[in-house]
């Protein structure tokens, strides 16, 4: 049913595959920033409330990808797609797509903490406000139960009117996230989370990340190979910008179809 | 000489010219503020501030000089507050990777180093000249076109400053971007801003030259600004190059005012960034 360009991707175990729904079809996709092609037909599905982990060594186009899933380099010109993104069966690319609505329904967290400069309160309370006319008491509760799912909630209930810029590092991280879960997204694109935390702060999100999928479908995008191992349900290496190979996480890391992906797991990638 | 110790020499030896430079220049904003000081304290008093300016030989005042500087300078910031900040807004948001952003920044750095007079002359041809008098109103838009190309300029700057994650964290929860820009982005560098609002404020509190064809000058006190307007700048203009002693002396009072008042902007707008940066 796919024209699927690189045959080994989808080839594994149809038996999950067969059980599960593509909550994101990514189809044939097509990156360039000007005239540089980023990314080369990639053809990957992400499943519905499991964890999808792309590594790849650095310029790969694992980032990239994420970044088109929410629309995020709308931002900038000379940036463009081809080829198909389907979330829920719908062409997230289409040119008349409000992107802002998309947004709302693909949250992301990035590699940078970027708490906006205002309370902690404030930062939570901005996304439910932009989309919902609360009565006050009904902002507290949902910003309450965000930090809550975020696992933020004790270390802030006595401060929330502090300045968000004002936490830690790791804090303010899981601060972003309760932000984009406040936002009730169905989707959360995670770009190398925590790359810039401290190991205990990097457990606490990883901790998070295995609860959120019960709800959530969840993508992300490290480096840290043990990080897919420990937290993802499915694993796509990627190379130069193309998928190179796609399959259940314990696969590829026990028994890789490809050799570069055998290469780069082992650390013999040179 | 081992290299370690003529490095060692050289080192010094640049730290020492730089600390002479240092003072060589620090030494000339003393000596300016040890001369107002000295000429201008002995005017101060109560009288400055209530009385008006006087006919030569007479006792009096700055008092008219003084509100009519307030309020130009007033409605020139009203006037060039927004529109900076729009102007910069769209140089660095909206035009950003457009081909209006560069020809209008272009425009703009010429605006903002265009001569003073010139400016005057301008303003006078496009209204004093057909209005057939001066006015405080066209003095107040002559100072105007000073302030805009500094609020756009400074409001660029800090915009462009304000990392690209912090615009990128805000359109991933599906903000517009008119939101992003006045909620977060704004936010981001308000105190910033408002430094170079009051920069603005302290460049047109000195300028003379765009007032000269424009608001001219007024012996009595007047709050109609279709009026010539006194200002601070033209009576110490006047009144400096005058050979009476009273004038000459409400002259250094007057210079002594403005450049505290400047003075007392320039503490003001360094508190106000630094108490946000370690906020």
């Amino acid at each position: 049913m796919i024209d699927v360009a690189i045959a080994a991707p989808l080839d594994y175990a149809p038996e999950v595959r067969a059980g599960q729904t593509e909550k994101i079809s990514i189809r044939n996709l097509r990156f360039f920033y000007g005239e540089n092609q980023a990314l080369r037909d990639v053809t990957v599905p992400l499943y519905a409330r499991h964890v999808t982990a792309f590594i790849g060594p650095s310029g790969c186009g694992k980032s990239t990808l994420l970044r088109v899933l929410n629309r995020i380099y709308d931002l900038y010109p000379n940036q463009r797609t081809e080829g198909e993104v389907l979330l829920d069966g719908q062409d997230i690319l289409a040119r008349d797509l409000d992107v802002n609505l998309l947004r709302a329904r693909i949250g992301m967290v990035f590699q940078k903490p970027t708490p906006f400069p205002m309370s902690i309160y404030e930062n939570i309370a901005f996304g439910i406000r932009l989309y919902e006319r609360l009565p006050r008491g009904e902002v507290d509760r949902r910003v309450e139960s965000a930090l809550r799912h975020a696992a933020l909630w004790d270390e802030v209930k006595d401060k929330l009117s502090a300045s968000g810029l004002s936490l830690s590092g790791g804090q303010q991280q899981r601060l972003c996230i309760a932000r984009t879960l406040a936002v009730n997204p169905e989707v959360i694109l995670l770009d190398e989370p925590c790359s810039a935390l401290d190991p205990i702060s990097t457990a606490k999100i990883e901790e998070l990340i295995s609860e959120l999928k019960d709800d959530y479908t969840i993508v992300l995008v490290t480096h840290n190979m043990q990080q897919a191992a420990r937290v993802s349900d499915f694993t796509a290496y990627m190379y130069l910008g193309e998928l190179i190979e796609f399959d259940l996480t314990t696969k590829i890391f026990t028994a890789p179809h490809d050799p570069r992906t055998q290469d780069y797991i082992t650390g013999r990638f040179g | 000489m081992s290299r370690y110790s003529s490095r060692r020499l050289r080192n010094q030896i640049a730290i020492g010219l730089s600390l002479a430079s240092m003072v060589f220049g620090l030494a000339w904003v003393a000596l300016i503020l040890g001369a107002l000081i000295w000429q201008g304290v002995g005017g101060l008093s109560l009288r400055v501030f209530t009385e008006m300016t006087p006919p030569p030989g007479a006792q009096g005042g700055l008092a008219n000089a003084i509100v009519g500087s307030l309020l130009m300078t007033t409605l020139a910031v009203a006037i060039g507050t927004p529109l900076g900040i729009l102007a910069g807004t769209y140089l660095a948001e909206y035009g950003r990777y457009g081909r209006l952003a560069p020809v209008v920044r272009f425009l703009n750095d010429i605006l903002l180093s265009a001569p003073s007079i010139v400016i005057g002359l301008f303003v006078y041809e496009l209204v004093v000249a057909p209005v057939g008098h001066f006015s405080g109103y066209a003095g107040a838009l002559a100072l105007s076109l000073i302030v805009i190309p500094i609020v756009v300029r400074t409001t660029e700057d800090m915009l462009l400053l304000v990392p690209k994650e912090l615009r990128e964290a805000a359109a991933a929860l599906g903000t517009p971007r008119s939101v992003v820009i006045r909620r977060i982005v704004y936010r981001a560098v308000r105190a910033a801003m408002l430094t170079g609002v009051l920069l603005a404020i302290a460049r047109i509190s000195g300028e003379t030259a765009p007032l000269l064809f424009t608001a001219l000058n007024n012996q009595f006190f007047n709050l109609d600004l279709s009026q010539p307007t006194p200002s601070l700048q033209m009576v110490i203009f006047q009144f400096a190059l005058s050979p009476y002693k009273e004038w000459q002396q409400l002259a250094w009072t007057g210079a002594l005012i403005i450049t505290l008042a400047v003075l007392a902007l320039s503490i003001a707008a360094r508190a106000l960034a630094g108490a946000r940066k370690s906020a």
